[in-house]
């Protein structure tokens, strides 16, 4: 129904196919273009990461990776929907943070409050998406000054309302699904909520981009005006798309609120981790190309890192400048395969004079 | 300034463009704050708010002068924070509280800072990496360094250049007039140089500026190592503030302030059309905003909110007004008409139309063989 390049309809699907296998799979997607660069990179980190700690594939230590990786995979599921149809979303760190206090000050330890509170929650994060989304596309403003906009009110009406400091505490189901698991797991020990839900999503998200909507997601980021051409109605889309970063948003709040409990920084530069997250998985800023199941395997690099990071004892000061150093590294290597691939796609939409251009191409 | 005044005549339906627009917003801006504040029983213009708006709007300025430059080629600078943090501790290791080593600190601070334009330049035109990354690992990669090496306040400043910080000549800081002078070099670079054209065509469209024989990369450089100067200079005023360098500077959000300065002044985000002069403007807006919200005694976490919804809304309304202008310069939806186009060749180039100087009156160039 729309104009989808062929190669991003086979990404999708092969990569889909080979999260659910395993390593056969993954080892022939290694071959091709894709995922290929974040799975090498993530398979060398935690290669590294086994010659410095053995153990760490033994099932509990592996558990408890996967709890903290949870929150920034889900949020990497949300910043690939609005980039990959050509936007950023920079607010949701705040929201985030936002959710948490919000959560925090209403619950204030009682348990009957836990679910309503959560749906409230949930609207909220749809409320905000809804804004992000209508304020870029009807009225045009370009999404990183409408979701810097979303940052800053967002940032500054929670801290007026609780007074700056986060007021009241989190009920212990409220915390249940960040902290704990299904008991009793063979091997595994723990199996935690976290890894269930961010699994969960992202199978879901996987089958939401083989459907017609994320086809049409895909294809307004490579090309909106050839998608409103074929029928595809472009606001809508990204609208949508902004929805879902915002609700992923809320779900992670909910676990990393489940985790690490309430403080006044939770959410705060986790915007950037999750774009570095989604970039690294080989998904390109403007649009149009690279798959979920990348981006999934970009935030458990991220997160790898961070672990690898811990168990060199790097001081914790330095490891911004090792993680900027392998963003910018993993992000030439991937320009450099695209330069390769670029003969391909000027040779099939040869009366295209914009096709190459530098950065992003929205409008 | 130096084109001769073109009439408002000439134009048959005068229509203020994006820069007049600013200016007027600018304009009414004061007029309603001025109105508000002596409401409440006050005056705008004392002295005292008058130097603060001043004051406000330098740092500002310095740091969005260069951005404007970045984002004209298409690019993006995330790293401004982080250089002019970096920027304040190098000037005040390397002045070391010595008079006679200010000119060498000030060097050397922006040595460092132009390099790390050329690194970010050449990151973004060489490897390809897209610009929001690229800048914005260096800066984690600068705070990593600045982190780990300078916990608390660094080196110190002698007396003889704090004074830039805190000298004025009547109610204008002399950092304000540095600024306002960067900012007119930056006009005339961009309306007077053969670079400053190539970086218009670059972010108009990289591709059609480089089958027009410009090296593409050439501008594009340029403008990061620009921007990080101006960033260094911008760090150099916060030394001269502090009187030392702190590097926890780089927290204030400077960078997206920055970017929402230069959008705020009606530069397009992706390139190619705006400039320098509705910058100024665009920071005048918001160090004006910042004053009135501090003489109204406005909560500090509803000023952040009131500033998002503002920036919002500022930028919707020139989306709405730039569609139109879109359109009529290219009006077979893709491939450019054979005339001379904006960086086509070097030579009498037309002026990019939104960039009017504000003195010149706001009535476009006409554009031969475009409108």
């Amino acid at each position: 129904m729309t104009p989808n390049p062929t190669q991003d309809v086979r990404g999708t699907g092969d990569s889909g196919g080979s999260r659910r296998s395993g390593a056969p799979t993954a080892l022939a997607a290694l071959g091709r273009g894709g995922t290929a660069t974040v799975a090498l990179l993530l398979a060398l980190i935690f290669v590294v990461i086994a010659t410095q700690n053995p153990s760490f594939f033994e099932g509990p230590p592996l558990m408890s990776f996967a709890k903290k990786a949870a929150p920034l995979v889900i949020l990497a599921i949300g910043q690939y929907l609005v980039i990959v149809s050509g936007e950023f979303d920079l607010s949701v760190g705040s929201l985030v943070g936002a959710q948490v206090v919000i959560a925090a000050r209403l619950i204030d330890g009682q348990e009957a409050m836990t679910l309503p509170v959560i749906g409230l929650m949930m609207v909220f994060g749809l409320v905000v998406g809804l804004v992000n989304g209508l304020v870029t596309t009807l009225l045009r403003v370009p999404s990183i000054i409408t979701t810097l906009g979303t940052m800053l009110i967002l940032f500054g009406a929670v801290r007026y309302w609780t007074g700056g400091a986060p007021t009241g505490a989190l009920s212990e189901s409220f915390r249940v699904p960040g902290r704990h698991g299904i008991e009793g797991v063979p091997f595994l020990g723990e199996l935690p909520w976290a890894l269930v839900i961010a699994l969960v999503l992202a199978v879901g998200a996987v089958f939401l981009m083989r459907s017609p909507f994320g086809r049409s997601l895909v294809a307004t980021g490579d090309n909106d005006v050839a998608a409103a051409f074929s029928g595809v109605r472009v606001w809508r889309v990204r609208t949508m798309a902004f929805v879902g970063s915002s609700l992923m948003a809320t779900v992670a709040a909910i676990l990393i609120g489940g985790y690490a409990g309430v403080t006044a920084q939770v959410g705060d530069g986790l915007e950037f981790t999750a774009i570095t997250a989604v970039v690294l998985g080989g998904v390109v800023l403007g649009g149009g190309r690279g798959t979920v199941v990348a981006a999934v395997l970009g935030a458990l690099t991220v997160e790898a890192l961070f672990t690898l990071f811990n168990q060199l004892y790097l001081p914790s000061t330095i490891q911004p400048s090792v993680q900027g150093l392998i963003i910018i590294a993993a992000v030439a290597y991937a320009a450099r395969r695209g330069d390769l691939r670029l003969p391909e796609r000027l040779r099939r939409r040869p009366a295209h004079p914009t096709e190459r251009s530098l950065g992003t191409s929205r409008r | 300034m130096t084109r001769p005044p073109i009439p408002l005549t000439r134009n048959p339906r005068p229509r203020l463009d994006t820069t007049g627009l600013v200016y007027l917003a600018l304009v009414l801006l004061l007029a309603l704050s001025a109105a508000l504040v002596a409401a409440r029983g006050g005056n705008l213009f004392t002295t005292a708010n008058t130097v603060d708006l001043f004051t406000r709007s330098s740092l500002l300025g310095f740091l969005a002068i260069g951005q404007t430059l970045v984002i004209l080629c298409r690019s993006l600078d995330l790293s401004v924070g982080y250089v002019a943090a970096l920027s304040t501790v190098v000037a005040a290791t390397t002045m070391a509280g010595d008079p006679s080593r200010v000119l060498l600190g000030v060097g050397a601070t922006l040595g460092v800072a132009g390099l790390i334009g050329l690194a970010n330049g050449l990151v973004v035109t060489r490897l390809r990496v897209n610009p929001f990354i690229a800048t914005l690992g260096m800066g984690l990669v600068i705070k990593g360094y600045l982190d780990t090496n300078f916990q608390g306040p660094a080196g110190s400043i002698p007396a003889a250049f704090q004074a830039f910080g805190y000298t004025r000549i009547g109610v204008l800081p002399v950092s304000t007039l540095v600024m306002l002078g960067v900012a007119l070099a930056a006009v005339l670079f961009l309306r007077r140089t053969r670079t400053g054209y190539h970086m218009y065509a670059v972010g108009g469209d990289a591709e059609v500026a480089r089958l027009s024989g410009i090296r593409s990369g050439v501008p594009t450089v340029t403008a990061h190592v620009l921007c990080s100067v101006t960033a260094g200079v911008a760090g150099l005023l916060l030394a001269a503030r502090f009187g030392t360098g702190s590097a926890t500077v780089y927290s204030g959000g400077y960078e997206l302030e920055a970017i929402a300065a230069v959008v705020l002044g009606g530069t397009y985000l992706l390139g190619g059309r705006g400039g320098v002069a509705g910058t100024v403007a665009g920071v005048l807006i918001l160090a004006t905003l910042d004053t009135v919200f501090n003489v109204l005694a406005v909560d500090p976490f509803v000023k952040d909110v009131l500033r998002g919804v503002i920036v919002i809304a500022a930028v919707a309304v020139y989306a709405r007004r730039g569609h139109p202008a879109r359109r009529v310069r290219f009006p077979s939806g893709g491939t450019a008409p054979p005339g001379p186009g904006p960086g086509s060749r070097p030579g009498p180039d037309p002026s990019p139309e939104s960039d009017p100087d504000p003195e010149t009156g706001p009535a476009p160039q006409p554009l031969g063989g475009l409108r």
